[in-house]
């Protein structure tokens, strides 16, 4: 799994933090960034979830 | 055409849909709706089709195209001013919000959590000291967020009563020219407010913004004024709201109180289906600029858009059994904070200070009970934000 975030899109509402915390983070600006290590979804079945909860569409999933 | 329904509609419930609107959906997920001055628009109730309109750039929420919808006669004069922020469209709206975000991100909203926590424990401390019955929207509702908000800010919360009172009229006065006298008065307050910020600085989301936005010019003082104002106003009257009728809801479904009082984990999911099921902002609105086709109907460029968010919330195609409370399900994708670009901005504050404000609320006053019947305490009209007027409680 590949989880692509926009940085251009991202309006830091932090969805993606709330759903999948395991995964997901913000920086000190608010922005959504992936944790180390956790790039490919760690296999959380909530990165889908979190991408579905991101209210910009900012999260591109790509399985492969 | 049938006679179409007139917007917005007073609940009969206070944690119910109006039930005017519940005939709507048999009309599909779009159904039109008349307006106080005799213009009507597409009030939207199926949630599928509300995350996609609420998400689509063809849709404006630009209150000066002469075309957008309003909805409550006190805030007619909203066409004529410029509001940034909430009216204004991408890329305009991007670089305005992204001044605000570091301020609001998850990770504030938990650091806030301590000082939070003290502001709610001090107030029920205050509660307990005085002995029933109180009243909760004033003891409690209210100063919560409120107190949060100022905090957040920097304004002082020794001004409270004076901004909480023009937010009342601004929100649930009967005139435009009292909107209009409430709204220049915080203006004018916060004006001065920032001006006396520039010569002295403090601590705070203003502070913050005076330096690194308006200083630098990013930011025009006319629209960190506006700013300013709408982050007062919708971070204590949203929550407020919330916290009163969240106490009237949970005192009047035992057994999911019971529940939670055995299983305090429960409490982020009860806060998210709160959320839900009371969904106290409806009626938020838009202009289309394209044609759209969307749920089998054309919704026409210059036509305006308007979301029953309570209704869209008990859409059963995507909640199953979507009239029951219930902390088990997963009521996630709702759009009680609205979805797209506007999404709520505090929605990660008001997160944190309903479940702080609930789980103490119901741990430290165990027995608290209403002090009323409930079909005689009085809750808010539809025109405004929901919630109760008045909550008197005993223990």
């Amino acid at each position: 799994m590949r989880i692509e975030i926009d940085p251009d899109i991202c309006i830091g509402a932090g969805q993606c933090v709330l759903t999948a915390p395991g995964v997901f983070t913000q920086d000190d600006e608010g922005y959504s960034m992936l944790l180390p290590g956790r790039e490919d979804g760690a296999g959380d079945p909530l990165v889908r979830e979190a991408a579905r909860a991101c209210p910009v569409g900012a999260i591109t999933i790509t399985d492969g | 055409m049938t006679e179409t329904v007139s917007f917005p509609q007073d609940r009969t419930c206070p944690y119910q849909p109006p039930s005017a609107y519940q005939p709507l959906r048999a009309e599909g997920p779009l159904a039109r709706v008349t307006f106080y001055d005799g213009r009507s628009a597409w009030l939207v109730t199926g949630h599928a089709e509300a995350r996609a309109l609420m998400s689509d750039p063809r849709l404006s929420a630009d209150r000066m195209n002469p075309a957008f919808p309003i909805t409550i006669e006190r805030a007619a004069q909203i066409r004529r001013t410029r509001t940034p922020l909430l009216g204004v469209d991408d890329p305009e709206h991007n670089t305005q919000r992204r001044m605000l975000i570091p301020g609001f991100t998850v990770k504030r909203a938990a650091a806030m959590r301590p000082q939070i926590q003290r502001i709610v424990d001090g107030l029920i401390d205050r509660m307990l000291a005085q002995g029933p019955p109180a009243e909760l929207v004033s003891a409690f509702a209210l100063p919560v967020p409120s107190m949060v908000i100022c905090l957040l800010l920097g304004v002082p919360y020794a001004d409270h009563e004076f901004f909480e009172e023009q937010s009342r009229r601004m929100l649930r006065s009967g005139s435009a020219e009292e909107f209009e006298d409430a709204r220049e008065q915080l203006e004018n307050y916060l004006a001065e407010l920032i001006s006396g910020k520039e010569k002295k600085p403090g601590e705070g989301l203003l502070d913050d913004l005076i330096d690194d936005q308006l200083r630098t010019g990013a930011l025009t003082r006319e629209d960190l004024v506006t700013f300013a104002l709408i982050l007062l106003i919708a971070g204590h009257e949203t929550t407020s709201n919330m916290i009163s009728l969240g106490t009237f809801t949970l005192l009047e479904h035992p057994a999911q109180l019971a529940q939670l009082r055995a299983d305090e984990s429960l409490i982020p999911a009860a806060v998210e289906e709160l959320l839900r099921f009371l969904s106290i902002a409806d009626g938020m609105v838009r202009v289309a600029t394209e044609d759209i086709e969307i749920g089998g109907r054309t919704i026409r460029a210059d036509e305006g858009v308007v979301f029953a968010n309570s209704t869209i919330n008990r859409d059963g195609t995507a909640y199953a059994s979507p009239d029951d409370l219930d902390w088990h399900r997963s009521a996630r994708h709702h759009v009680a904070f609205g979805f797209g670009i506007h999404q709520c901005l505090g929605q990660n504050l008001a997160r944190a200070e309903m479940e702080i404000a609930l789980r103490s609320l119901f741990t430290r006053i165990p027995d608290l009970r209403l002090a009323a019947p409930a079909a005689e305490i009085p809750f808010k009209p539809g025109d405004t934000l929901q919630g109760m007027i008045e909550l008197p409680l005993a223990w």
